[in-house]
């Protein structure tokens, strides 16, 4: 017997939506009591999709856990990525380079647009609207191929690592980057032709779902569904990290906390998102690379074919993709140290020492070790305050790690939210919350 | 000789005849182009199977277009993302509500064989609870990937026996 069995009176009718169903996302499941059409109460069970994160995590060691760091907000996985990195950044008490900033905000910001781009997606396709769903993955694929081009994941990248960036952004990044700005602002455009005044979206999301102020702070939301209540706060402007304190952006504001407020803060997010993309395009100091100081080296087999018989000096040339490899691109994009990043591969390759460091960063009990204490820290992820907390033993793998999920505070208001309306609207209100499974059950 | 027994006969040429091959080709092609799938979508492989499923690789040029959220109406089961030992009886019932013919994929690494969450929370692949006809590998597969898998089972069906309702069980 659930709660909401025991609760329920006689009168009232009993059902279950979800997890199989398509606008629950498959991992969450709501018991309604209904009376008629109309909700009068409701349990929400989550959990249908806990991998055991935060478990996993302490059995690998710092540099290891990043690939499941992908996978909690797999929407927009770069920010993830940066949130445990700057928090380890913190503990270790290491600051990536200028320009590994730059790229580190140009790359959370396309992938909070495409984070608002899938949740709008899923939100409106559940109302009926499939072509600005079709518009907004039109868009989605576009920033994702420009992730691809320099990460080499569309999803699951892994890019943003401990002490910088794994790789340079690709030489030709400009021209897909451009390509994904102007579709992404082509598609909002649209969308806003097709969307803001139409009153059929109107109709099933003005005043449906109203979060005030008050319900917001006292539920813990963050992020965009607490700005539509009308509170500003934002972890880029409340405590600016990475470079946000000198690039310029509005946080948007909702006045009424509905679900057509939540839609329009993401929506000029967005707009935002792209206008920091700009700001930091142009003030992202130089490479090596790109100032035109690099030598055209060897290639990598004759260069581990030339070690064999004497201790190899010349530079190597590597892929495009595999920059972040390459010694004379690492001081622009990763700290100085060999404690806390990967050795060059054109040392591990070709001299002993370089071998052995990169033996020595992956062997267990020698990797990474920050000291002994515990540390907090938070981005602005896509749905909002992004914390990774992490206690550290002295030792290689982490003693506990814990996630602070912005979407968890946001649906366990979600019973509240659809107090009293109709069956049809727990669909938007349910889909503007954008519930991201990996994060909330982790 | 004696007299022919019309029955056997008919079980005879029905299962390896002229005329029952061309009904089993036939019936082939049609299965293979029309599969309505039930997308089972928990997990991260979500977003590659929505990007399949828009305009930019658009699986529905190969017959598979058509979604249908009730697996009574499916023929393909698609099983995208982590399958966790609770949502493990949703999926065995979401699967056992299937109307024969069915086919079963299995998307990404962590339907395939739990993936990289090899723990206690964890199913370590689905075929643990259903029976599956392609997996598809990639954590998360690219597009491209699923739609590899979808004209894999196409292949299948085509040359699989169908069984159809008036063809006589041995």
């Amino acid at each position: 017997m659930t709660r909401i069995q025991k609760e329920a009176s006689k009168e009232s009718l009993l059902i279950n939506m979800g997890p199989s169903h398509p606008a629950m996302h498959g991992t969450i499941r709501i018991m309604l009591e209904l009376d008629g059409e109309v909700v009068r109460n409701s349990e929400v069970e989550v959990g249908y999709l806990h991998r055991g994160f935060e478990k996993t995590c302490e059995h690998k060691t710092y540099f290891n856990l990043l690939p499941y760091t992908d996978r909690l907000n797999y929407v927009s996985p770069l920010i993830n990525n940066l949130g445990y990195v700057m928090t380890m950044e913190k503990m270790l008490e290491i600051e990536a380079p200028e320009r590994a900033q730059y790229i580190r905000v140009i790359m959370s910001e396309f992938s909070r647009v495409s984070d608002h781009l899938t949740a709008l997606a899923a939100m409106t396709m559940e109302c009926g609207a499939f072509t600005v769903f079709l518009y907004y993955i039109q868009a989605r694929e576009e920033i994702w191929n420009f992730i691809e081009q320099t990460t080499g994941a569309r999803m699951t990248t892994s890019y943003i690592r401990i002490g910088g960036v794994r790789a340079d952004l690709h030489p030709d990044f400009k021209g897909l980057m451009d390509k994904a700005m102007k579709v992404t602002r082509r598609v909002l455009k649209d969308v806003k032709g097709l969307l803001d005044k139409n009153k059929i979206w109107i109709d099933r999301t003005r005043d449906i779902a109203v979060v005030n102020p008050e319900m917001a702070v006292n539920y813990g939301f963050t992020g965009p569904c607490l700005r539509a209540s009308g509170v500003s706060y934002d972890v880029r402007k409340a405590h600016p990290y990475l470079v946000y304190d000198q690039l310029e952006f509005e946080v948007p504001l909702g006045d009424k906390g509905d679900n057509f407020d939540r839609y329009m803060v993401r929506m000029k997010e967005m707009e935002q998102s792209l206008r920091i993309i700009e700001q930091a395009v142009e003030k992202m100091p130089d490479s090596a690379s790109r100032a035109g100081l690099m030598v055209k080296g060897i290639e990598p087999d004759e260069a581990i074919k030339a070690s064999r018989s004497k201790k190899a000096e010349e530079r190597v040339n590597l892929s495009p993709n595999l920059q972040g490899s390459e010694k004379d691109v690492r001081p622009d994009i990763l700290v100085k140290g060999k404690k806390y990043t990967v050795p060059p591969k054109e040392d591990t390759y070709t001299n002993i020492e370089g071998l052995i460091n990169h033996f020595k960063f992956f062997m267990s009990g020698h990797g990474i070790r920050p000291p002994k204490g515990d540390v907090y820290f938070s981005v602005e992820g896509g749905n909002g305050e992004l914390g990774f907390y992490i206690v550290s033993d002295g030792t290689d793998n982490p003693y506990r790690l814990h996630l602070r999920a912005p979407c968890l505070h946001i649906v366990s208001a979600l019973e509240e939210m659809i107090k009293g309306h109709y069956i049809a609207d727990i669909i938007p209100t349910f889909g503007s919350t954008n519930m991201i499974g990996g994060e909330l059950d982790r | 000789m004696g007299k022919i027994k019309p029955r056997a006969y008919y079980r005879e040429t029905l299962n390896g005849g002229f005329i029952a091959t061309k009904i089993n080709y036939m019936l082939g092609w049609g299965r293979k182009y029309s599969l309505f799938h039930y997308p089972f979508i928990t997990a991260c492989c979500g977003m590659e199977y929505m990007s399949a499923a828009c305009a930019h690789w658009d699986f529905d040029r190969f017959g598979a277009g058509m979604t249908t959220f009730s697996p009574r109406q499916a023929d393909m089961l698609f099983v995208v993302g982590t399958i966790s030992q609770k949502e493990a009886p949703v999926l065995k019932t979401v699967y056992d509500q299937m109307c024969e013919p069915n086919w079963v994929i299995a998307c990404g690494a962590c339907a395939v064989s739990g993936g990289i969450y090899d723990n206690y929370a964890v199913v370590q692949g689905i075929d643990k609870i259903i029976p599956v006809d392609v997996y598809i590998p990639g954590c998360p597969p690219r597009p491209e990937t699923i739609l590899n898998a979808i004209e894999k089972l196409q292949e299948k069906i085509q040359h699989q026996k169908q069984d159809w309702q008036w063809k006589i069980k041995k």
